[in-house]
């Protein structure tokens, strides 16, 4: 038994490296793409700040598996023809970056007027104003839920497995196909992605606490 | 795109999207109240316990929370009969590891809201004489309902949503619908368009009529 | 200091302003001058239209009609008849021009005192970060903060963080600073460190119009007396005349008495 689960071993770190991988792009392109739209939900002209929260409203109304098949199955009918992969972390990114929008909105909800207040009164320019004393604050509140949501990244992600996309949870499932070694091989699947998101959650305590003396 | 819409086959099987709708909501609603009282018991443990109690719930809840809900699906479907010696339907084992699952999210509610129970309310009531366990029952308990509503209504919605992962293992819920219905007709904007409606309808009822007991339970006492 | 008569030039000059928030009038047709290196004034009941007033002239607060000039420019709005509202850069320099110190301090808890100094003199006068630092310094040392430079606020006591807002107010060389009940936030035993900043400026010639209810310290710092009721001028004159006990105006009379009683 633990044999074949060695002979396998390669296999599943292959799928584990694309799991890391996914959930890398995944958090990349939303955060890209959620502080952009988070900007013009705060910020925007009245259209587009109904269009942003039309749309998290929206992704975060539903679950992630309707949004992926959704994606997946629903761009190749309308003439969009995507790779898996891509759809994948097309549809991942979508409900990560509707996230990264509300954590953005929060954080800078949560900055007190008086600190636009304060940079208006010196005569900084609005971009000034964002740049100097609104991120660098709303910076420090969105971090440590922006770190503990990463591990929803990842852990969504097992779920393009259902496209056939051999990332760990697919590995784990196929290697169980050939080997019938069904609960070890889910206990090992629970574990790296344990490892991952434990390690996650607690480098987002540690930076919590780090930025802890902004609490006036 | 030249895509035009065409509702009449997402009509003619709405039946399988409808019951599949019910059946969420019954799925979510008995792994709810399960794992409420599996929140609600570990949690106040968890605040009295020594070191050893707490160590092992805190493990549950971390273990849950950071391993994704269609692994712990498989495991407890596909995993567990090769170990153990027992049958069940695919509901019966959806239902209980979604209990399972949410109640390692519960207890982390309820125990931050334990917690957030001011030291001066629980000292009030040994001065007016309650034991211990009426302490619990008229004083701690509802004052932390209180605190924890808001965030107790955001987690069952999203629970609510993660009953879609019964689709995996052939649990004929509303996804699962959505995907027969993408399979079989072929109308998949359409069906999906339909379902996201359905999900979001839902759901922004469910946080409304939350909503509402939050306010009663605020002026109600 | 200097007192202003009706023809001599006005640093700044508040003329019929009025406001409503929604419904409500805030400010009725305000009108109100202030000359060069003079220290104004304004007391009044609670929600009279004091920091409405005062938020207007450095335009954080848009104002329906009337017109608000320092050194004769308009100060929200275009030049030219139509009232059409400055460029965001516009009313970035105007607001440069006037200092503001707040009830709550609103110092940036991310930059150190120093830091809170510099950013408008790096980022609004375009001063190198060396010579904005050394006027940071300078004005640090004016408010009796040379150690504290590199404190962050909140290691500042209350008192300490609104010498330090008033030093980033100062340090850009406003013509006019605005003061809003700086010190009703602070512990009575921090209130005379933070007053005594202020008087040294008034001293040095600044030009001030400040909010308070500190009666005695109107009456000892101010050249005059703005009394504000139900958003309109209610009064204005020197500290003697207006604060004096025999007064005639009946809404003035009882608000001084409610202070009488405590302050004097
Ligand atoms: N942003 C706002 N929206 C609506 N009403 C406002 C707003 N700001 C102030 N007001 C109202 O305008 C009136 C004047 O307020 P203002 O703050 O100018 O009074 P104040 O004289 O400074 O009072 P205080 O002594 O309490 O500081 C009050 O009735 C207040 O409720
Ligand atoms: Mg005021």
């Amino acid at each position: 038994m633990l044999g074949q689960i060695a002979y396998a071993l390669p296999f599943l770190a292959e799928g584990f490296a694309l799991t890391l991988w996914v959930s890398l792009l995944v958090v990349v392109l939303s955060l890209i793409a959620g502080v952009v739209f988070g900007v013009g939900l705060v910020y925007g002209p009245a259209p587009l700040r109904w269009a942003v929260r039309i749309f998290s409203d929206t992704v975060r109304g539903i679950p992630i598996l309707v949004l992926i098949f959704f994606v997946y199955y629903g761009m190749p009918a309308v003439g969009v023809h995507l790779q898996s992969f891509w759809a994948a972390v097309l549809a991942l990114t979508l409900f990560k970056t509707a996230q990264v929008v509300e954590y953005l909105r929060g954080a800078v909800a949560s900055i007190p007027k008086g600190q636009s207040e304060a940079a208006m009164a010196i005569g900084l320019t609005f971009r000034q104003r964002l740049t100097y004393v609104i991120f660098p604050q709303a910076f420090r509140r969105f971090l440590p839920p922006w770190i503990n949501g990463v591990t929803d990244a990842v852990k969504g992600s097992a779920l393009v497995s259902l496209l056939g996309i051999t990332d760990l949870m697919q590995a784990i499932n196929q290697v169980i196909g050939r080997t019938y070694e069904a609960m070890p091989l889910y206990i090992l699947g629970a574990l790296l992605y344990f490892g991952v998101n434990y390690a996650l959650s607690l480098a987002s305590r540690r930076l919590e606490q780090r930025f802890a003396f902004i609490r006036e | 795109m030249g895509y035009t819409l065409n509702f009449n086959l997402i009509w003619r099987h709405f039946d399988k999207l409808w019951g599949g709708l019910l059946l969420s909501l019954e799925l979510a609603v008995i792994s709810i109240a399960i794992g409420i009282v599996i929140g609600l018991v570990l949690a106040v443990w968890y605040v009295s316990a020594g070191r050893v109690v707490r160590g092992i719930i805190a493990s549950y809840v971390e273990f849950i929370r950071n391993v994704p809900l269609i692994l712990l699906v498989y495991l407890v479907f596909y995993g567990l009969p090769t170990v153990i010696d027992l049958a069940y339907s695919a509901q019966t084992s959806f239902v209980a590891t979604l209990a399972v699952y949410s109640g390692a999210y519960l207890v982390e509610v309820f125990r931050s809201g334990l917690e957030a129970v001011p030291r001066g309310q629980i000292d009030a009531g040994k001065a007016i004489g309650l034991t211990p366990w009426q302490r619990l029952v008229h004083v701690r308990l509802p004052t932390m309902m209180r605190i924890t509503l808001p965030a107790l209504s955001n987690t069952f919605i999203s629970l609510f949503k993660d009953t879609s992962v019964a689709s995996v293992i052939s649990v004929p819920e509303l996804t699962y619908g959505a995907q027969w219905i993408n399979f079989n007709t072929f109308r998949i904007v359409e069906v999906y368009l339909v379902v996201t409606a359905m999900y979001l309808v839902t759901g922004y009822a469910l946080l409304f009529a939350l909503r509402l007991v939050e306010r009663w339970y605020r002026t109600a006492r | 200091m200097a007192t202003t008569s009706d023809n001599s030039p006005a640093l700044l000059d508040i003329a019929e302003v009025s406001k409503s928030f929604g419904s409500v009038e805030v400010l009725r047709s305000v009108s109100l001058k202030v000359a060069k290196g003079e220290v104004v004034a304004i007391i009044g009941p609670s929600g009279s239209g004091k920091t409405t007033l005062l938020r207007c002239v450095n335009f954080l607060e848009s104002y329906d009609s009337g017109s608000i000039r320092i050194d004769g420019k308009e100060v929200g709005f275009r030049d030219g008849g139509a009232r059409q509202r400055r460029s965001e850069r516009d009313l970035a320099a105007m607001r440069a021009e006037t200092g503001m110190v707040f009830q709550g301090f609103n110092l940036f808890p991310h930059l150190t005192a120093a830091g809170n100094i510099m950013l408008g003199l790096t980022k609004v006068r375009g001063k190198s970060s060396g010579e904005a630092r050394s006027i940071a310094d300078h004005w640090l040392g004016r408010v009796g903060l040379a150690h504290k430079a590199d404190s962050l606020p909140a290691e500042l006591s209350g008192g300490q963080q609104q010498r330090v807002g008033i030093a980033r107010a100062v340090a850009m060389e406003p013509k006019i600073l605005l003061l809003d009940e700086i010190t009703s936030a602070l512990d009575p035993e921090l209130v005379g460190e933070v007053l005594a900043v202020v008087k040294s400026l008034a001293e040095d010639g600044m030009t001030m119009v400040m909010v308070t209810h500190e009666m005695a310290f109107a009456r000892d710092a101010s050249s005059r007396i703005v009394f504000m009721a139900d958003g309109g001028v209610s009064a204005v004159g020197p500290p003697k005349e207006v604060l004096a006990a025999e007064t005639t105006n009946e809404r003035l009379r009882t608000f001084l008495a409610r202070f009488r009683a405590s302050q004097f």
